[in-house]
């Protein structure tokens, strides 16, 4: 893989010429500003940039774009954060009376980080991962897509991948931006199906009847378990991961763990032995009220989005931005494409190095066709469109302007609706 | 304005000062609010949309004050021990709204038959609107205040409004601005099962026959946090008989921002050294001890944290240093709830800087990277960082509502957030008798997590019933120090005695007489009234001023 070859001590070089040449200010900017609806909402914005050596600078702030961009050029950060909303300029924070600077607004933002699924994934812990645990974030993705657009009504989802081992969620849509910390807490509690920390064997505990919110999610789970949990993970094939997965079986039932562990021994097959687990789960129904969804509930434990309440809680909460670098892994924090979802492959990534290095290769033919029919730009803007454009960062940024317009016709009929209500006066 | 007695007070000239701040310099608040030409509907009483307008003695307003501590106060302890829906939880809430002399029952056409005894409904629905307002006042000051007021309140309110009759609910809705649309018939029906599986007690025969309404689910966040409703498109669909989750909501944001606006206006009220007093001996009166005010700095050494973890720690701390221990970290949820909690029972910052480095940089953090990640929080929960706020040792409440443990975490309530089986083993470890253990996990069973925690200190202290109601993990230490350097503890010993003396004292000595703890209800609020009385006189001035 190309990305291989990326290494941290690079940074210092490669990070000017991605802010330089790179870094997509332009769309960036025009989301951020949500079409100037609301008055100072880019300029009341937070960022916060990490310095070389971990030197953390909250509280950033732009007038405008050039002077993000002229900024970003200036001390070329590490890492990117997005904060909230102000109600004055976070970079005058300091000069407010106190108790008055307060957050206002922000994305409703979820933060899905492999590191808590450790429990269930024998491939690899901690910050690792691999392809046989990347569909735990795939999964997350489908559940939580299906969940804020159906039942919540939302429609401008950014998915991103964090450029290491998680993805970030960013909802939109005006209604997500102005929720309340109670709602945000409420959203993010209503999507959570796993709970209890490690003093806490059985995480999902399902009741009669189940909601349809938790019908709809089993429908995804239940299409990746077989491949995921069963084949790559090889949740029933192992002795100490067979124990723990029938350690979720409810404990008035142990005959139905003791049947299934003998029964385990004639049939190796993982997808029989689900079977087997299945069964007894349907015997169990049909006799008993209490502990019947005991399959689904593994099911459920194994593979549902594990939500870091408290990042999508804080209205004020900082969050990695979009395109920022990773300076661990040097891979761009990219949006995602969930019509590809499936086959999207983290290790495939462009790192820095590898897009600073397209940037030096030799230019084609079609390439420089290109350049001359886009002549009517302005010239420094048209150099970084064709920059960007020979790298693999270009569809990336396609995706992400694809959604910002799709953004732009919801406050287009916003600003229509204001310039009709100032005609009126 | 009518005088009443040698000391009135003019509630509107309170209340409306601290509701809205800018009207203390505005001249007329009357005026201001539009309130004159009001008058109150029926069911007023229970949203306290305006503040009282009339003048009242000294005496009224202490009594008045004192009783609806005592209210709340009953309405906190029933809540925990009973489920709030069962009738006894009802009967038990009637009787001392009786006893108080508050209005326990919206007034009805039915009702208006009844002889009554004591106050006329009319003076009680005046004592409960007049005493609330003077809570505010006094339970605005600081976050835990709020949210202790504000949990009482809504637990009230929500008492009231289910003793409504159907109609007056809908009544209550209407007067109240909550008109929500409800849902076709059709609509219904193409949605049958969706509304059945997410609703309770809505089945085949009762979609048809209720009304179900469609709601912003912003409008409904208990509903949908505890998905105990149906959410499609942004829209929750409530059936009649839930929509006391949506003027609950309604009540609780409301109560929530009045408070905050009343907060900010408190530097004015509280420049006055004859109303500060009054206001904090009312607020002081049920939530117990302040632990943040560090009384016993420096009186711990490090050394003893391990033996005082396992004597006088509860269960949750214990656990959380435990893990500490182990693995050599905790994660931020953990690092925050054991780090108050030491720092309440007097590590100073020096000390507890001390404490959690040499722990972390056993494990896979070296010196130089806890300085740069770690030591800003630490010197932020004793307010030398960020916005220097002095903060609080979690109570249990918080502990066991805010901030649930997920993956990685060992913070939170044991007796909440452990599987019933890992409990009953970790009591076995820490040599709890099995039918000790029973009786525990009895009450984990029904819910009273407190009350567990409170039997697993008789349990390890030998005490036969622990005379105080247990709300705080400090309050644990205290009680647990008192017990073992007391002499008839278990296996006391050690820094039980040392540290007792130290421990002891605050609570007893106060400069100002008035007894903390919420197990002192009635004797604290006797002093605070004894504090009212001695108020000099031309408080009225300050009143009538705004
Ligand atoms: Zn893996």
């Amino acid at each position: 893989m190309p990305s291989s070859d990326y290494d941290s001590a690079c940074l210092p070089d490669l990070l000017p010429l991605y802010y330089r040449r790179l870094f997509p200010f332009s769309q960036y900017y025009r989301w951020l500003n949500y079409g100037g609806v609301q008055k100072n909402y880019f300029q009341n914005r937070e960022f916060s940039f990490t310095l070389k050596d971990d030197i953390y600078v909250r509280y950033q702030s732009f007038s405008t774009q050039s002077e993000l961009e002229k900024e970003m050029q200036k001390m070329n950060p590490y890492k990117i954060d997005i904060g909230a909303v102000y109600t004055h300029r976070p970079s005058q924070h300091n000069t407010v009376k106190s108790g008055s600077f307060q957050a206002l607004e922000k994305e409703l933002v979820f933060d899905i980080d492999m590191t808590d699924y450790d429990d269930v994934r024998s491939c690899c812990s901690a910050a690792d991962i691999c392809s046989k645990c990347w569909p735990l974030m795939t999964i997350a993705v489908r559940v939580l897509d299906r969940a804020l657009r159906e039942d919540f009504g939302f429609h401008h989802l950014l998915w991103v991948y964090s450029g290491r081992r998680g993805v970030h969620c960013w909802v939109c849509d005006e209604a997500a931006r102005k929720l309340s910390v109670t709602a945000r807490s409420a959203v993010a509690e209503y999507l959570s199906l796993v709970k209890g920390g490690d003093e806490m064997v059985k995480k999902v505990v399902l009741t009669d009847p189940l909601h349809p919110f938790i019908t709809e999610s089993l429908k995804v789970v239940e299409k990746y378990f077989p491949q995921y949990a069963l084949q790559d993970q090889e949740i029933l094939s192992r002795k100490e991961s067979i124990n723990k997965v029938l350690a979720l079986v409810p404990e008035d039932i142990l005959f139905a763990r003791n049947e299934l562990l003998r029964d385990f021994q004639n049939e190796r097959h993982p997808e029989k032995r689900w079977e087997l687990v299945n069964d007894q789960a349907s015997r169990k129904q049909s006799t008993a009220k209490k502990g019947h969804y005991f399959e689904k509930e593994i099911m459920l434990q194994y593979c549902y989005p594990r939500l870091d309440v408290n990042v999508s809680k804080g209205v004020n909460h900082l969050l990695k931005s979009p395109f920022s670098v990773h300076p661990k892994t040097g891979r761009i924090s990219v949006p995602m494409d969930l019509k590809e979802l499936d086959s999207f492959d983290p290790s495939a990534v462009p790192t820095i190095s590898l897009i600073c290095e397209e940037l030096d290769r030799p230019r084609t033919g079609e390439e420089e066709l290109e350049d001359v029919k886009e002549n009517e730009k302005d010239a420094t803007e048209r150099r970084k469109i064709r920059d960007y454009k020979r790298t693999s960062l270009a569809k990336y940024v396609k995706l992400f302007d694809r959604f910002v317009d799709g953004l732009a016709s919801s406050w287009k009929g916003e600003l229509l609706r204001k310039s009709d209500l100032e005609k009126e006066f | 304005m009518v005088i009443v007695e040698p000391c009135p007070l003019s509630l509107a000239g309170v209340t409306s000062r601290a509701a809205v701040p800018a009207l203390i310099r505005s001249g007329d608040p009357l005026k201001t609010l539009g309130l004159l030409a009001h008058h109150q509907p029926p069911c007023s009483f229970m949203f306290y949309g305006q503040p009282p307008l009339e003048n009242i003695s000294l005496t009224e307003f202490e009594a008045f004050a004192v009783d609806r501590l005592k209210l709340l106060k009953s309405v906190e302890t029933l809540g925990v021990r009973h489920v709030k829906t069962t009738e006894d939880y009802k009967k038990k809430l009637e009787t001392e709204s009786k006893n108080l002399n508050f209005p326990y029952r919206p007034p009805s056409q039915t009702d208006q038959r009844k002889p009554q005894i004591g106050l006329s409904e009319h003076e009680k629905r005046r004592k409960d609107h007049i005493s609330h307002f003077i809570l505010r006042l006094a339970y605005c000051q600081t976050e835990d205040l709020r949210r202790w007021f504000i949990q009482q309140e809504v637990d009230l309110f929500r008492y009231r409004f289910n003793e409504l009759e159907a109609k007056q609910k809908l009544e209550f809705l209407h007067k109240n601005n909550l008109q929500y649309n409800t849902i076709s018939a059709e609509e219904k029906m193409s949605l049958q099962e969706k509304l059945i599986n997410s609703s309770y007690n809505v089945s085949g025969i009762t979609v048809k026959d209720q009304d179900f309404y469609k709601v912003p689910f912003q409008d409904a966040l208990d509903l949908v946090r505890t998905r105990k409703v149906y959410l499609k498109a942004g829209y929750v669909y409530i059936p009649h008989q839930d929509i006391v989750a949506i003027v609950i909501n309604d009540f609780r944001t409301r109560l929530s921002k009045a408070l905050a606006l009343a907060a900010r206006s408190l530097p004015a009220v509280h420049s006055d050294e004859r109303l500060q007093p009054l206001l904090n001996h009312l607020s002081h009166a049920y939530v117990g001890q302040d632990y943040s005010v560090q009384k016993n700095v420096g009186k711990i050494s490090l050394e003893q944290i391990d033996s005082l973890s396992v004597k006088s720690f509860p269960l949750c701390m214990r656990q959380l240093h435990q893990a500490l221990r182990e693995n050599h970290h905790l994660r931020h949820g953990g690092r925050m709830q054991y780090g108050l909690f030491l720092k309440g029972i007097g590590l100073s910052l020096e000390q507890a800087l001390q404490f959690w480095r040499l722990e972390f940089i056993r494990g896979k953090v070296d010196a130089d990277k806890f300085d740069k990640a770690y030591t800003y929080g630490i010197r932020h929960m004793f307010g030398k960082e960020g916005k220097r706020a002095d903060y609080t040792p979690y109570s249990c409440m918080k502990v066991i509502l805010s901030n649930l443990p997920s993956q990685g975490d060992h913070h939170g309530c044991p007796f909440r957030h452990s599987d019933p089986e890992l409990l009953k083993q970790k009591l076995q470890v820490y040599k709890v008798s099995p039918s000790g253990i029973s009786q525990i996990l009895e009450l984990v069973k029904g819910m009273h997590y407190q009350l567990a925690c409170q039997k697993y200190f008789e349990l390890t202290h030998n005490v036969e019933d622990a005379n105080f109601s247990l709300n705080h993990p400090n309050q644990y230490f205290v009680e647990s120090q008192k017990a073992l350097g007391g002499g008839g503890g278990g296996g006391g010993g050690g820094g039980g005695k040392d540290i007792k003396r130290e421990m002891g004292t605050p609570q007893r000595s106060r400069e100002n007489s008035a007894v903390r703890g919420s197990t002192a209800a009635p004797e604290a609020a006797a002093s605070a009234s004894r504090d009212l009385a001695e108020i000099p006189e031309d408080l009225d001035s300050y009143f009538q001023d705004a």
